[in-house]
């Protein structure tokens, strides 16, 4: 680690002329894949210069007052303290530097804001402690983006796996945002909880996400790709573990997508309505587990020492199955972070994950809990 | 000299006031005498700021590389939290108010703070509101992890209970505040010495002056605020809950309406101690004293208007985030008058650069620099991109760090030999002043580059891409925060002894209080000063 440090101090300046061609640069805002990026990245262009020839003007000034105006070199003190003309420029051109600047500024916001009259796709995008959860209206297409586990077993406290060896370091999710690239898009995003932030810094802007409200933004990605970022609103324990990861693709292969994405929702309810035994009861919970639970309770159910409680070996997994039943339906008394799931989760889906948590890791409790067992406890 | 102030300091100190301090540890408990009082908020604000510098080295160290070495995430961001609370109000806030006790009864020429008595509860209040506040670690589920800004719902719903005992610290630590800052207003407005007129005040007094109104008009906000929170809490009030009617945005509008100022709050009295100390080393008047005052003036009724620049991204209509953009440019122009004006003072003085002044040129400089992206982040389109990563981080640590810290260090410097009678030492502060300097920038420039590549501040853990930088910022903020030992070394020493400062340590330095011995009577202006004196001291004087 002290070799990386040594390292990166020297190899700083050389930095700086490489990261100019690179993208996103290391020391820079990026220009990214959007008309906003790029009108967000010229305005901070702009001020920054603007800020640099102030700078070198006032610094300038006072670093030669510094060096001339010394005693040791027998300097003796003016009797000035005033000067109306000076004054007054002082004053009326930092008015026009910022009439300069407040004009583009405000065109551009004003053209970020706007909408688009007929938006291609709508995505509503739900923050949730501590996933994304994304919601195509019209396709009647849903699903929820998690950390992927890869990044969640490198983060924990003594891991085994270095962060370096994950790919896309807490970048990387299971089931990203896929829009059309070209097209226009519109996001609706919304909490469901506390507030986040869904931030993509290579589209341009950040937008919170508040119970409570929608808060809309159009965007047109120009360049298919993938594009990264991260939740930029704290939100609790899991804050740095909810990443945003979009899709940029051609329009064909968006609509492949939706396609196949209806095609597997489908199958998943079909799977769903199968005899439920406890080999079903397993691959249907896991999936549940991995998607609702995981985020806290971690893959492995370790959980979190002294913030999440493990689900392996634990008293309530390994207990009787009626405090089972009774915490993951209504949620816990004592920190509102472990939701109720009985509103978001169906019978059977409760009983899968039940089963699964009892059955999986080292807890073998033999239990198959069933939807009926949920129906009665509820 | 006000007669009714005269009578009950008569009163209350009736039994010592012709002689020294009470003896004994009661001294400190009891005492209403303004230097005792200020001397102990400045222990306090040296007390925390090492323990705030304690969590925020945890936080470094956290941060020096990708993945969790030391703590978990919760406690992590316990650990910002209360890094922002303490360095807030019980660095910072009680480090300028120390300043203000000891020196603005000396620098008006009044024998004392209007309400001697309140001033000794005023100050009293903080130690406890401390502990409550720290006492959240020791509670079960650890001490409240929501930031300095305490967003509901996060901070309602989803805290941890400690978070009714920070509101609590919140409630004491702001009447402290609120009686402090009365109290300072009615000595300046009340006890100045006959011949003192407003506008011939030194520059420290005003700048504490318009901060006592501004305090006046923050603190009660931030009290409604988390009132409000603990009814959402306990009382079944929804204030903030979206599910039962509630706007979670509300919190934030009401936050900031007190937050915006409160940041005006920690730099307007350090202005006071720059106009103070660039002056007396350059040898030469201070340029545009009364735009400076009005420039003061401006900034403080701007900061009432622009609290929503901290909240562009929350979904504000557009035609709010254009008239809030532009209030904010605004700040700018008294801003950059004032640092005009320092610069000016300096051109064609006769210049030496002492402690006092090396660290109010540092401050000059690196306040500018958080001023610059201060002007970067009021740009809306910008800012969507700016904001709430570590380019905040960095802005505000360079007008909080840079800029309050700072000059509270440069008054101590400029007034300690007044205060102890003795010269500190001249060499070792010269190194406390190279290593912070050099330091301070190593923590905090980078972060400018961690923020517009990307990383978002509050974060436990980071992307592999933003590892260089975080690990200069660390090895920086240890050395930053070792080097203030040398710091409290430098004071007890000269505490303990040194060359003799005699009344005017600094040839160019003006004012009431260098006409007092070194150190100060315990009684001072008793006889309250001459006419005369007044008018030599003031900026029509000469000498
Ligand atoms: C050695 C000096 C200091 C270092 C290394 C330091 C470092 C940090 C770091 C790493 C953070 C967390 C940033 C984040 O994740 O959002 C932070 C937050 C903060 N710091 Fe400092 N800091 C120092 C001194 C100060 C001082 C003197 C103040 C005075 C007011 C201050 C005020 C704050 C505030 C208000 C926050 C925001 C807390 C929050 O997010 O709720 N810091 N600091
Ligand atoms: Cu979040």
């Amino acid at each position: 680690m002290w070799k990386r440090l040594i390292l990166a101090l020297m190899t700083l300046p050389t930095a700086v002329g490489a990261a100019a061609q690179e993208e996103p640069s290391a020391l820079n805002m990026t220009r990214g894949v959007t008309e906003i990026s790029r009108d967000a990245y010229d305005m901070h262009m702009l001020l920054f210069w603007i800020c640099v020839a102030i700078g070198v003007g006032v610094f300038g000034v006072m670093t030669w007052s510094l060096i001339r105006h010394r005693r040791s070199r027998g300097a003796k003190a003016a009797k000035f303290s005033e000067n109306t003309v000076v004054e007054v420029v002082w004053t009326v051109i930092p008015v026009l530097i910022l009439v300069g600047v407040a004009v583009p500024a405000t065109a551009i916001l004003l053209k970020t804001n706007g909408e688009s009259p007929d938006p291609e796709v709508v995505v509503d995008v739900h923050g949730s402690q501590w996933k994304w959860e994304y919601v195509y209206p019209d396709e009647e297409i849903s699903f929820f983006s998690n950390l992927s586990s890869t990044s969640r077993d490198a983060s924990q406290l003594d891991a085994k796996e270095s962060p370096a060896n994950a790919p896309n370091y807490l970048l990387d999710v299971d089931n990203p945002l896929v829009v059309p690239a070209g097209k226009d898009v519109r996001l609706r995003i919304t909490s469901d909880d506390v507030i986040h932030a869904w931030w993509v810094p290579q589209l341009g802007f950040k937008k919170d996400a508040v119970p409570g409200q929608f808060n809309n933004i159009d965007i047109r990605i120009d360049e298919p790709g993938t594009y990264r970022g991260q939740c930029a609103e704290l939100c609790g324990s899991g804050h740095a573990y909810m990443p945003v990861v979009v899709e940029a693709v051609k329009p064909a292969a968006y609509t492949e997508w939706v396609a196949q994405k209806k095609k597997a929702a489908a199958q998943e309810a079909e799977k769903a309505s199968a005899p439920y035994s406890r080999e079903v009861a397993m691959s249907q919970g896991k999936k549940i587990y991995e998607s609702a639970c995981a985020s806290c309770h971690q893959t492995n159910g370790q959980g979190i020492e002294g913030t999440f409680p493990a689900l392996e070996g634990g008293k309530i997994t390994t207990g009787p199955v009626e405090g089972h039943l009774k915490i993951v339906i209504h949620g816990s008394e004592k920190n509102p972070v472990m939701q109720a799931y009985g509103d978001q989760l169906s019978d059977r889906e409760i009983a899968a994950v039940i089963t699964y948590e009892r059955n999986a890791w080292s807890n073998d409790t033999g239990d198959l809990v069933t939807p009926q067992a949920v129906e009665a406890a509820r | 000299m006000s007669q009714t102030a005269d009578s009950v300091v008569d009163q209350i100190e009736h039994d010592h006031s012709h002689h020294g301090p009470r003896k004994g540890p009661l001294r400190w408990l009891l005492t209403v005498n303004h230097k005792d009082v200020g001397t102990m908020y400045l222990v306090l604000a040296l007390v925390a700021l090492l323990v705030g510098g304690v969590m925020a080295l945890v936080i470094r160290a956290e941060l020096f590389q990708p993945g969790l070495q030391l703590t978990q995430p919760q406690f992590f961001n316990s650990l910002t939290t209360m890094h922002g609370l303490t360095m807030i109000f019980l660095a910072i806030m009680p480090g300028l108010t120390g300043l203000a006790n000891w020196m603005v009864p000396l620098q008006v020429g009044a024998d004392d703070m209007y309400w001697p008595r309140v001033n000794n509860w005023a100050f009293w209040m903080l130690p406890p509101a401390a502990l409550l506040l720290w006492w959240g670690f020791f509670m079960p589920q650890g001490a409240p992890g929501g930031g300095w800004t305490m967003y509901a719902p996060l901070s309602s719903t989803y805290a941890p209970p400690s978070i009714d005992y920070v509101i609590m610290a919140i409630h004491i630590m702001g009447i402290s505040s609120i009686l402090g800052a009365l109290n300072i207003i009615l000595t300046i407005l009340k006890m100045r010495a006959k011949g003192m007129k407003l506008w011939d005040m030194p520059l420290f007094t005003w700048t504490w002056l318009i901060t006592g109104f501004l305090l006046l008009l923050a603190m009660p906000t931030l009290a409604i605020a988390v009132t409000m929170l603990l009814t959402d809490r306990h009382l079944g009030t929804n204030f903030f809950e979206a599910a039962a009617g509630g706007d979670p945005v509300l919190f934030q509008h009401i936050f900031w309406f007190f937050g915006h100022p409160e940041v005006y709050i920690m730099i307007l009295p350090a202005f006071g101690v720059v106009s103070e100390i660039v002056p007396a080393f350059s040898r030469k008047p201070l340029f545009g004293r009364t735009s400076m005052i009005w420039a003061v003036i401006a900034i403080t009724f701007l900061s009432a208007i622009v609290w929503a620049h901290h909240m562009f991204t929350v979904g504000l209509p557009v035609e709010a985030q254009v008239l809030f953009m532009y209030t904010t440019m605004l700040i700018a122009i008294p801003t950059g008058i004032k640092i005009f004006n320092w610069v000016a003072t300096m051109w064609r003085g006769s210049m030496t650069f002492e402690a006092p002044m090396l660290w109010a040129l540092a401050f000059i400089f690196l306040f500018t620099i958080g001023g610059f992206s201060g002007l970067m982040l009021a740009d809306v389109p910008a800012d969507y991109q700016y904001h709430d990563t570590y380019f905040v981080v960095a802005h505000l640590h360079y007008v909080v760090v840079t800029g309050s810290l700072f000059a509270i260090i440069a008054g101590v410097y400029y007034w300690l030999p007044k205060w102890t009678g003795h010269m500190y030492n001249e060499r070792l502060s010269q190194w406390h002043f190279w290593l912070s300097v050099i330091s301070v920038n190593v923590t905090f420039f980078p972060m400018h580059f961690a923020g517009l590549a990307g990383m978002p501040r509050r974060i436990p853990d980071y992307p592999m891409q933003f590892m260089d930088f975080n690990m200069i910022s660390t090895v920086g903020a240890f050395v930053f925060g070792f080097s203030q030992l040398l710091f409290i070394w430098l004071i007890i020493q000269t505490i303990r002894g040194g060359k003799e400062a005699g009344d005017r340590p600094w040839d160019g330095a003006k004012g009431l209080e260098w006409t007092l011995s070194s150190p100060p009577p315990y009684h001072t202006f008793t006889e309250p000063p001459s006419p005369q004196t007044v008018h030599n001291e003031g900026p029509h004087g000469y000498h």
